[in-house]
Parts: C-alpha cells; sequence; structure tokens
C-alpha cells in the first residue's frame, strides 16, 4: 500500500504541474487549451533533442523545453487568440482556434520528430529500495523537481508583481484594466507560463515514460479531468485535482486490476457522480 | 413558407438524381463515398448543433456515434435484427442513454460541459474496449449489408447484398435522412420548443424565471441531439460493414464541433456548409501526404481570424439568429 501511495504522490506532481498551465491559461483567457497536451509533447521533444541526442546536461535541456514553449505560448497568444478574441461574438470561437492550434502542433512535432516512441537515458541511476516502498532514484529527482516548480510557481504568483497583476486579471479582467494593469501584456504572459509548465513537465517525464507524437491528445484529457475535479480557474483546486487523479490512478491500477483495464471507467463515473453534486468541482467559482 | 418547401425540393432532387447523374457521367464512383460521409457526419453534427442552440458547448458526439454503431452491429450480430429496424433502435438507445448521463451532467455549464463531454467520448471508447458483447479492441468485423425491408409483402428498401451498385443504395439513404433529420431540425427550431431552447441560450436563469421548464428542455435537446448521433453512428457502421472501439474517438467528437463553428452557429443549415467545406478540404489535401494535416491546421487558423463566426456569417449577416450574447 505504501508502495501505491508513493506512486500516487509522484504521479499527482506531475499531474499538478500539467493542470496549473492549463488552469492559468483559462483563468486569465477564458480559453480552453486544447494544445496543452502537445504542448507537453513537444517539451518532451526538446529535451530528448537536447539531452538525449546533444548529449548536452539534462538542466540545459530542461530550460531549452522552458523557453521552446514560453515562446510558442506567447506567440499563440498574440498573434492568433487576442485577435480571435476581439473579434468574435461568442467566447466559445477561441475553442475552434484551440483545437487548430493542437493540430498544428500535432503535425509540426509528426514532421520534425517523426513517430517514434523516444526516449532517454536515465538522469540518475540506482534504485532505492527498503521495506515498504522501490522508487528508482530518477523518479525520486523528477518528483522532487515537480513539487519544487509547483512551490516555486505559487510563491511567484503570489509574491511577484508580475503574479499580482495575473491575479487580479483572473479575478476581474474589466477592474485590472482600470486600475492600470496592462492586460495585453499580462495575458501573453501569462499563456507563455501555462505552455512553459506545459513543456517543464514534458521535459521531466521524458526520462522515465518517454514521449511519442500520439500522446498529446490523452494528456490534454487527463489535463480536463483534473482541472474539472478542482474546479476551473483555481490554483489550489488544479494542484488538489492532479493529486487527486494521480492517486485514483495509481490506488485504481493496484486495486482493479483484477477487472482488467477498468480504472479509467470507474474514475469517470465517480467524477460524474461527483460532479452532479457539486458541479464547480472542489473549489471553482461558479460556472467557470 | 412554400417558396422555402420548393427550394428544398429542388435541393432534394438535384441531390437524388442529379449528383448520380453527375457521378455515372464522370464516372467517379468514389465521389459517393465521400458525399454519403459528408451526410452522415452532417447528421451527426447536427446533434451538436442543437446543443449549442441550448447554449451548451457538446463535444461528447463522438460517444453517441459510437453508441449507436455499437447497438446497431450487436442487433445484427448476436440477435438477428433486420438493420433497418435496428436503426431506429440505436436512435432511441442513445437518447434514453442520454437522458440518464444527461440528467446530472447537463447542470454543468460552459467548458465544464464541454470538458465532461470531451472525457464522456474516451470513456466509451474505453467502454467498448472493456464490455464483453463488444468482442474488444479487435471490434465487430463482416457485419452484413443491410438486408431487405418489407412491410405487408411490399419491399420498400431491397437487399443491399444484391445490389449491383450498394454505394448508390447508400449514398441514397444518407441523403434521404439528412433530409429528414434537417426538417425536423428545422421544424423544432421554428417551433416553440425551439423558441424556449433559444431562451436557454440566451440566458437561462431569466427564462427559468419566467417559467420555463429548464431542466426538462435541456435534457430534451440533449436527447434528440444523442439521436442524431446514434442513427449517424449506426449507419456508418452499416457502410464500414465493422466497428471498432477507435471508430469514434475523440477527435471526431472535436470534429463535430468544429464543422458547427465552421459553418457558424447561427444557421440551421450551418453543420451542412461547414461538413463539406472541411470533409473535402481535408480530402482534397490528401496529396499533400505528410504536409496534409499542417496545411490543414493552418487553414482552419487562417479561417477562424479572418471569419471568426463561422463561414454562413459571410453570406447571411442579417439573418443569423441572435447568437451574440
Amino acid at each position: 500500500m505504501e508502495q501505491v501511495i508513493v506512486n500516487g504522490l509522484y504521479l499527482g506532481a506531475q499531474y499538478a504541474l500539467i493542470a496549473l498551465g492549463l488552469t492559468l491559461i483559462f483563468s486569465l483567457m477564458n480559453v480552453l487549451n486544447f494544445a496543452h497536451g502537445q504542448m507537453y509533447v513537444l517539451g518532451g521533444f526538446v529535451t530528448y533533442t537536447v539531452y538525449g541526442q546533444m548529449g548536452l546536461p539534462f538542466v540545459v535541456a530542461l530550460f531549452a523545453s522552458a523557453v521552446t514553449l514560453a515562446v510558442v505560448g506567447a506567440l499563440f497568444e498574440k498573434l492568433l487568440f487576442r485577435p480571435v478574441l476581439r473579434r468574435s461574438k461568442r467566447e466559445e470561437s477561441t475553442m475552434l482556434l484551440a483545437a487548430a492550434t493542437a493540430f498544428l502542433l500535432d503535425a509540426v512535432i509528426l514532421l520534425v520528430f517523426g513517430e517514434k516512441q523516444r526516449g532517454v537515458p536515465k538522469i540518475v541511476d540506482g534504485v532505492f529500495v527498503s521495506d515498504a516502498v522501490i522508487i528508482p532514484y530518477d523518479r525520486v529527482v523528477v518528483g522532487v523537481v515537480a513539487i519544487g516548480l509547483i512551490v516555486a510557481f505559487m510563491l511567484y504568483m503570489q509574491y511577484s508583481r508580475p503574479g499580482r497583476a495575473m491575479r487580479a486579471l483572473a479575478q476581474d479582467r474589466v477592474a485590472a484594466q482600470l486600475m492600470g494593469v496592462n492586460v495585453d501584456r499580462y495575458s501573453m504572459l501569462g499563456f507563455a507560463l501555462g505552455a512553459m509548465l506545459a513543456g517543464l513537465v514534458g521535459g521531466l517525464l521524458v526520462t522515465i515514460t518517454g514521449v511519442n507524437s500520439g500522446i498529446g491528445g490523452p494528456i490534454s484529457i487527463k489535463a480536463f479531468m483534473m482541472v474539472m475535479i478542482g474546479g476551473a480557474g483555481v490554483v489550489g483546486g488544479a494542484i488538489a485535482g492532479g493529486f487527486i487523479l494521480g492517486m485514483m490512478e495509481s490506488v485504481g491500477l493496484d486495486v482493479l486490476r483484477a477487472y482488467g483495464d477498468i480504472t479509467y471507467l470507474v474514475i469517470f463515473v465517480a467524477l460524474m457522480v461527483f460532479l452532479s453534486i457539486r458541479p464547480n468541482g472542489l473549489m471553482g467559482k461558479p460556472w467557470g | 413558407m412554400t417558396m422555402k418547401a420548393i427550394a428544398f425540393l429542388v435541393v432534394l432532387a438535384l441531390l437524388l438524381v442529379g449528383v448520380p447523374m453527375f457521378i455515372a457521367a464522370t464516372g467517379r464512383d468514389d465521389l459517393y463515398y465521400v458525399l454519403t460521409s459528408v451526410a452522415l457526419l452532417s447528421i451527426i453534427s447536427a446533434g451538436v448543433w442543437l446543443t449549442f442552440y441550448i447554449g451548451r458547448i457538446n463535444i461528447g458526439q463522438g460517444a453517441y456515434a459510437l453508441m449507436g454503431g455499437y447497438v446497431s452491429a450487436i442487433l445484427v450480430v448476436h440477435y438477428g435484427v433486420s438493420f433497418w429496424w435496428t436503426l431506429p433502435i440505436a436512435g432511441l438507445f442513445c437518447a434514453g442513454a442520454s437522458v440518464l448521463i444527461g440528467l446530472p451532467i447537463l447542470r454543468l455549464r460552459g467548458v465544464y460541459f464541454a470538458m465532461v463531454t470531451l472525457v464522456l467520448t474516451e470513456v466509451m471508447r474505453l467502454l467498448a474496449m472493456a464490455l464483453p458483447i463488444t468482442n474488444g479492441a479487435r471490434g465487430m468485423v463482416n457485419i452484413p449489408l443491410p438486408g431487405a425491408l418489407t412491410i405487408f409483402g411490399i419491399t420498400i428498401i431491397p437487399d443491399f447484398a444484391t445490389l449491383s451498385n450498394p454505394r448508390l443504395a447508400f449514398y441514397v439513404v444518407a441523403v434521404i435522412l439528412l433530409a429528414l433529420c434537417y426538417l425536423g431540425l428545422y421544424r423544432l427550431v421554428h417551433s416553440r420548443i425551439g423558441q424556449l431552447c433559444q431562451s436557454l441560450q440566451q440566458n437561462e436563469e431569466l427564462s427559468s424565471s419566467i417559467g420555463v421548464d429548464t431542466a426538462m428542455l435541456r435534457v430534451l435537446a440533449y436527447a434528440v441531439s444523442s439521436f442524431f448521433g446514434g442513427v449517424g453512428g449506426a449507419i456508418f457502421m452499416a457502410i464500414a460493414q465493422s466497428i471498432y472501439p477507435s471508430s469514434f474517438t475523440v477527435a471526431d467528437s472535436i470534429n463535430f464541433m468544429l464543422y458547427c463553428f465552421l459553418g457558424g452557429l447561427g444557421y440551421v443549415f450551418g453543420p451542412i456548409l461547414g461538413t463539406f467545406v472541411l470533409y473535402f478540404g481535408w480530402n482534397l489535401l490528401y496529396s499533400l501526404g505528410d504536409f496534409q494535416l499542417l496545411v490543414f491546421s493552418v487553414i482552419l487558423i487562417v479561417l477562424m481570424l479572418v471569419l471568426p463566426n463561422g463561414l454562413l456569417s459571410l453570406a447571411l449577416p442579417k439573418r443569423g439568429r441572435g447568437v451574440a450574447r
């Protein structure tokens, strides 16, 4: 059982980081970023290229992933989402755009990196063994880095000037603008930051699970589920949702193993029941 | 009204007589398959459009298409029911299921509903993998072609296996169903219920405060929407003569939504146009090989930048119904 909990925590840390980026973009722009999973995959491939192919240190690779995705996110916001948001009659139109960007990233990833499953050498060798748990050291490193990133992100949002501006923006766009917040700049920063988080997780996880061009969609779906559990647009909710899903997955795989591959079915049914009682998730604002 | 009826009949005649003549003249038999697919996808998208009409973003239509396909396939293969009877049964089954699923999830709005329906598609795929009767990931193959339909000894629909050109037969079936579906949708939207549905789209609290039974209406609209999805999925199954858990995936669900968006959400026939343009566009780009998806997505993005309110916003700037909030 301890093993299951450790696995759940480790998974949850990754998931929370993915959900954080999604929820950040959502809360700032009211855009459901369909391309989030693809951004994750792109981050994974950048790390694969820099660390696995070129042989540079892992930290450099991770940094490259973060920068690449931040640039992609900023460009998406400036060139695509901002004009469409301004001119479209219905806010939902951005969903079409988001889906199109997901296709675009899928296509680019497929063209540039091919369709093979890619992996990189382990960052740390060895396995931690005790009476209760067995856990490879690289998972420990990745889990700790992920938790560190979550903490850093929360501190940044809480205490830095841009963080404060973004929180104001998420609360009330018009009011923030009236108080002199540069709405355009911080929307772009927020989008870049959200994309960067996705890229960072991709870069971290490529060392363990590897990466291939087809997993973007499923990752997005998982991210949506976490955000639904926690409540869309709330930082605390995304973190809670990530850890809860990670834990449910880990426990589910252990408990339901005898019944075949039905963990996700069970999770979904539980989610539906939960949402019918609390439509906004754990901490979400009413109607997002 | 009569003008509209005449225009409708002319278009229908053109589709049922003109297109086959054109295809016979040019010998492009493969066009049948493409046009049939467009018609069927339009039927499925009509359901998505209806959920848009009550102000919900539905990305779960693939789930019902898959469900309809499986219901029909299981009835044909395991119980020997005629395909033509399974068609309405599949639709009704999906409608029934959607009432059960819809009762809780229709309380959600905005992105919450969108996300939960998206997950629903994935779950239906997992369910199809897990249930014993669906034969798991290997899917159901070699499903017989639709047989004859006779009522009181009169053959209404001949056995498809004996036809020289089943493609044409499927095309005719698809076009007739398309016409029926959109007639029904048009009637529904322009009826009292349609007006009430629009009030849901504009302000649900307000309309419920006036006394509209919003909970009943949205479940009703969702059930009709799923009915379309189930029927469309069932015919797809019959054409392909097989169905797999991956026959309708999340990507398909997203596509159905895109068809509606692209056609324009303010007009009943928007989904047909959107489906036609996107499906043909996708096929035209086939020759680009690896770059197909890239070019396709770039075109989509450019379309969104140029026409953020859908294709029909070009031609029908004033006639679009009040979708702006």
